[in-house]
């Protein structure tokens, strides 16, 4: 569903551009909104959040699927936790349409999808190994890298159980904006996936807005 | 006595047991050993995750298995895929037709919400027990908690898509007599309940157990249905034969 958001930049507290390819790392706290804009459009925006209090209680793929009784987030969308709690809700969202079944790119699942030769090729996995070492305060580790949210992606699911993996419907400018219910912790990969349309073949940087 | 000798024929089973329902239980498969598992009243419903026992850490993962093979339902030909690129088992056998990995556990709240609480001191081994808590209590034996709780399977029920996205959760999915083959590729602990699934229909809480059975498995040929199910598998088979060429499986 196609929301546009009331807020203006010049408001907010606080803007980060994020490089493909590059982790991003902060709290949102409960009450704030946080906006993720696709800036040249068809980027992969892959997100994971932990309750910042208890990181044990985190963004649950099945749960919030299930209690939502559909598969693609969107404007009403309320992202739950592991024991069911509304962690977040998205508020607007000029996309339409955001994938919580892919999951992220890997080096190891990319031996399998692609080539074994292209093991060594970056990943949102490790750009999230290397946000979890740099960042010890946190308290994550590999045990917390789990199944996330890929904001700008487009995963159809077909009737008869198939899952494709389109061209992205995002464009240059869309972004989707989400309300904290929690103090959260926001753990973004920019996809620096080449191999597939997940990215236009071609990673770009996305923008990170915060508004209190 | 020969090492030779100690190996059944292919097909052999080499255990079987009842595994009552709303229970929970976990158990180590060998590499090259099947796992049968068999719907005993139709309606059935097994939670299952799977870790590395020598290396924890590395763990069933969902989105994997379903990107790397491009399906959304899960049944013959397909590998269950761990985190690290490596096929945990492969579905040689599968008489459901649709096994579903995206809808996650019955919790206390829902079952309470669904069918009402029964607790153990009321109504003893006949309570209404959760896939949560089942989980968590497995996952405990190991040192694992709610932070290890991947994204599960539940064998036997199947959740369709429409083009909205709405999921529809399919009844009676599995008959009495229904039954599914993993062939491990790797050793694997398996952790697995038979709570209801969350989406289940059913005006009583469904109590539907399962047989299983551990069956000597046959060598894997270069013509393996599920090795060559798709070109990913084929990569994935090599990915398993490397980690056992540099020592990953200490007695293989």
């Amino acid at each position: 569903m196609i929301k546009e958001s009331g807020l203006q930049i010049e408001d907010a507290s606080f803007r980060e551009k994020v490089d493909a390819g590059d982790y991003f790392i902060k709290v949102v706290k409960k009450g704030q909104t946080f906006r993720i804009l696709d800036i040249e459009g068809n980027q992969a925006a892959d997100t994971l959040f932990y309750n910042a209090n208890d990181p044990a209680e985190r963004y649950s793929a099945v749960d919030t699927i299930r209690e939502q009784g559909n598969v693609y987030l969107t404007a009403g969308t309320k992202l739950l936790s592991n024991e069911n709690n509304i962690m977040l809700e998205i508020t607007a969202d000029t996309c339409g349409r955001h994938d919580t079944l892919g999951g992220a790119c890997a080096t190891e699942s990319n031996t399998v999808r692609y080539a074994l030769e292209k093991k060594c090729m970056h990943a949102c996995r490790d750009s999230w190994m290397l946000a979890v070492a740099e960042n010890e305060e946190y308290g994550l580790s590999k045990r917390d890298i789990t199944h996330n949210i890929n904001f700008f992606m487009n995963v159809p699911v077909t009737k008869d159980g198939g899952l494709t993996f389109e061209d992205g419907i995002s464009d240059s400018g869309k972004y989707v904006e989400m309300k904290a219910f929690m103090d959260t912790i926001v753990l973004i990969s920019n996809c620096p996936q080449l191999n597939n349309p997940c990215n236009g073949y071609n990673p770009t940087p996305v923008e990170v807005i915060v508004w209190d | 006595m020969t090492t030779a000798s100690l190996i059944k024929e292919p097909g052999t089973v080499l255990y079987e047991d009842l595994l009552a329902a709303g229970c929970h239980w976990s158990l180590r498969m060998r590499k090259g050993s099947v796992l049968k598992i068999i719907d005993e009243q139709g309606g059935a419903n097994v939670g299952m995750l799977f870790y590395n026992p020598d290396n924890l850490l590395e763990r069933y993962n969902a989105p994997d298995t379903l990107k790397c093979q491009h399906t959304f339902k899960l049944t013959k030909g397909n590998c269950l895929y761990s985190d690290m690129g490596r096929i945990f088992c492969s579905i040689i056998e599968d008489s459901v037709g649709w096994h579903e990995t995206v809808c996650g556990n019955t919790t206390r709240q829902i079952i309470k919400d669904k069918w009402g609480e029964k607790t153990y001191q009321d109504h003893h081994n006949d309570w209404n027990q959760n896939g949560y808590s089942s989980f968590l209590v497995e996952l405990a034996k190991y040192g694992l908690g709610k932070k290890d709780m991947a994204a599960n399977l539940n064998l036997f029920s199947a959740v369709g898509v429409n083009d909205e996205g709405d999921l529809q959760y399919l009844e009676n999915n599995s008959k009495a007599g229904d039954s599914i083959e993993l062939r491990f590729e790797m050793d694997t602990l398996v952790v697995m309940h038979t709570c209801p699934h969350p989406m289940s229909t059913a005006d009583e809480y469904p109590r539907k157990p399962v047989r299983y059975q551990i069956i000597q498995g046959a060598a894997v040929e270069g013509d393996d249905y599920c090795m060559n199910f798709r070109p990913e598998n084929g990569r994935g088979f090599k990915n398993n034969e490397i980690f056992h060429l540099s020592g990953g499986c200490s007695h293989d």
